[in-house]
């Protein structure tokens, strides 16, 4: 009697087993996977299940408590929503890789000690760059290996900081400590680490997009809620994050860039409140981050069924279309009024925990821009861009409603937003900690409507000026786009050199242990060489011309990134 | 119910969708007048109207510094990056 199942036993092994069914089989396969990891999750007993022995570690798979289950549950509804949504799509390979990568979040939601977090949270960057590339137009493969460059660039730092130890919160502040917690913070894409996220989400396909924007900042977040609760830093950086994406989210004419935006300003919020790490707090995070999966989700798909049937993604060009597709228009912004935490919408209930955990801390400044930010939330995401893409000015596009599958998904997720605002106790009995936290009072409901509706009278007021330009704005991924001449200099003149001291640390450090040095090898062969190769292959592609005049170990590593080129490619299926 | 005749009624009486939404408005800030206060952290709590005032402030801060940031420093060309 098996006792104990992974719930990523379904979507990532059952995933490989996608392109043997066909027609209608397939659809009701691609529906069955998703929702079997979610009724495992659902009857899933709290406890440790799947400790493995590997060469002599402890390697623990299925640590299940109320952290891991509650962001366990959101991830597989997640995926369940966005497998309904994609459920049109004929391209295999797309749905492979959604799975695998949701997968591998869940993978990484459950892991009991750090190796096997890293494993997972490689194959995490791995499966969601397919999502990228599956658009097969130039800027995304170009965005996608810009997105994998910088990912693996963190689970390098991941990896070479530690072995394989409990991941549980990290107490001595040694250098480690500060390494594994930058590795979070890129993944959960805190400035100045964010820019893959904006750089890429927007190049991916319209339901990769969708899958995209819940997995690998939340995975972040979770890591970050289980590591380093009460680590001051966050509680700034996440309020500066906060902003950060509010402020260029004006900036932006590309609706899901202008989303991607977003989520950097609401994981803003859940990382402040992990520095806070009170249990409201973190309460806070987690109920944040389950609400906002939901509803950034929500909006990701009606921001792709705009693109999708008319063929259009920027604000500058759309407007009008809410006579074509007023499902879609009405749907988006139940999401709208969610993330902007309208009292009876989910965001309400969630994010309103973190701001008063910062009030019961007497952060002024801090409670301060945080109401800031979501003023801005509700401008951008509850007004600017449904304003501009659904009314305004008629753009000309006459689209109908997407196909009755994106629909369906996008009537799911806005359900469970209206019926988390409407009956928060649902969300509650889920969190970590116990909730002594009441949403619905006078003062507070008050205090959200004054914010938000006056927020809408200074939209209004400024709404000439407002709409979308034929502009692009700069951010931090400039450095690695223009900067890739500086970047090849970084990479021959640190990288490899580092790589080389590696090598020798590892032949000398762990010779005459056999555990270790198979570790050591694996490390260096699976890792450091992955990453350095598939480093290799971008700045190949990013600065083709300066290669001619690198010399010395060229030979050696241009065999390697052709090798890793081809590979790459063919993961792209080109 | 057609949702969509619904939006286009709306859209249609903008002069009344303005009116109630200009009542709605000065309603929240009166009913702040009336209700009890439990908390007190900050200072601000106990005036009321005055999320009205950081919420209206807040919109046209983050829309001018945006917009400030923008037009002097970040804004480009769409096809800066394939130069």
């Amino acid at each position: 009697m098996i006792d104990w199942v992974h719930p990523s036993v379904f979507l990532i092994l059952g995933a490989l087993f996608l392109p043997l069914f066909k027609g209608k089989a397939q659809r009701i396969y691609i529906i069955l996977l998703p929702l079997l990891a979610l009724l495992t999750v659902m009857l899933m007993s709290p406890g440790v299940h799947g400790v493995v022995n590997f060469l002599g570690f402890e390697l623990i798979f299925g640590r299940a408590d109320k952290l891991s289950l509650a962001f366990a549950y959101v991830f597989s509804s997640a995926a369940l929503i966005g497998a309904i949504y994609a459920l049109h799509v004929k391209d295999v390979s797309q749905h492979v890789a959604a799975f695998v990568y949701a997968g591998s979040s869940l993978g990484a939601t459950f892991a009991g000690d750090f190796l096997t977090l890293f494993v997972f949270w490689e194959l995490m960057a791995f499966a969601s760059v397919w999502l990228i590339w599956s658009r097969r137009v130039k800027a995304s493969i170009e965005a996608g290996y810009r997105y994998l460059l910088v990912l693996l660039a963190g689970i390098i730092i991941l990896y070479v900081t530690t072995g394989s130890i409990r991941f549980d919160a990290l107490q001595v502040r040694d250098a480690a400590f500060y390494l594994i917690l930058i590795g979070f913070m890129l993944n959960a894409a805190v400035p100045p680490l964010h820019a893959w996220l904006t750089d890429a989400y927007p190049e991916a396909t319209v339901t990769g997009a969708v899958f995209l924007s819940a997995f690998t900042t939340k995975t972040a977040v979770y890591a970050l809620i289980r590591a380093y609760p009460g680590t001051e830093v966050l509680i700034w950086l996440g309020t500066i994050m906060a902003l950060y994406g509010v402020v260029f989210a004006v900036l932006a004419n590309d609706i899901r860039r202008l989303l991607g935006y977003h989520i950097i300003s609401q994981v803003g919020y859940m990382v402040a409140a992990v520095g806070m790490g009170t249990a409201l707090a973190i309460n806070g995070a987690v109920a944040h981050a389950f609400t906002h999966i939901l509803y950034k989700g929500l909006l990701f798909m009606g921001a792709g069924a705009v693109i999708q049937m008319t063929g259009r993604s920027k604000l500058s060009e759309l407007g009008g279309i809410y006579r074509y597709m007023p499902v879609t228009f009405v749907l988006y912004m139940i999401g709208g009024f969610s993330i902007s935490a309208f009292p009876l919408f989910s965001g309400f209930v969630s994010k309103s925990m973190e701001v008063s955990a910062a009030a019961d801390l007497h952060l002024t400044w801090i409670w301060l821009l945080l109401t800031l930010a979501s003023a801005g939330t509700f401008l951008h995401t509850g007004l600017k861009l449904p304003y501009f893409t659904f009314l305004g000015e008629d753009c000309g596009a006459r689209p109908t409603e997407p196909p009755r599958n994106m629909l369906v998904a996008m009537g799911i997720a806005a359900f469970l937003c209206v019926f988390i605002g409407v009956y928060p106790d649902w969300l509650y009995n889920m969190l970590p900690h116990e909730v002594d936290y009441h949403p619905y009072t006078a003062t507070h409901v008050v205090w959200a409507l004054q914010i938000l509706l006056f927020t809408g009278l200074g939209f209004f007021m400024l709404v000439k000026h407002l709409g979308g330009s034929p502009m692009i704005s700069l951010d931090l991924d400039w450095f690695y786009r223009k900067g890739a001449g500086i970047f090849m200099q970084f990479v021959y003149r640190v990288v490899v050199p580092i790589e080389d001291w590696f090598i020798q640390v590892y032949r000398s450090v762990f010779r005459g242990n056999l555990a270790l040095g198979i570790k050591g090898l694996w490390l260096d062969k699976n890792v450091i060489d992955g990453a350095v190769n598939a480093i290799a292959a971008v700045v190949v592609r990013c600065a083709g011309a300066l290669r001619q005049v690198q010399t010395g170990q060229l030979q050696h590593y241009a065999l390697v990134m052709v090798g890793s080129l081809l590979i790459l490619s063919l993961y792209s299926l080109f | 119910m057609d949702i969509g005749k619904i939006l286009e009624s709306l859209v249609n009486n903008t002069r009344t969708v303005k009116r109630v939404s200009y009542v709605v408005l000065a309603l929240t800030v009166v009913i702040d007048f009336f209700i009890s206060r439990h908390h007190h952290v900050f200072f601000w709590e106990d005036i009321p109207g005055f999320s009205a005032v950081y919420g209206f402030i807040s919109c046209v801060l983050i829309v001018v510094v945006s917009k400030a940031l923008g037009h002097y420093w970040l804004e480009r060309s769409e096809d800066y990056y394939n130069d």
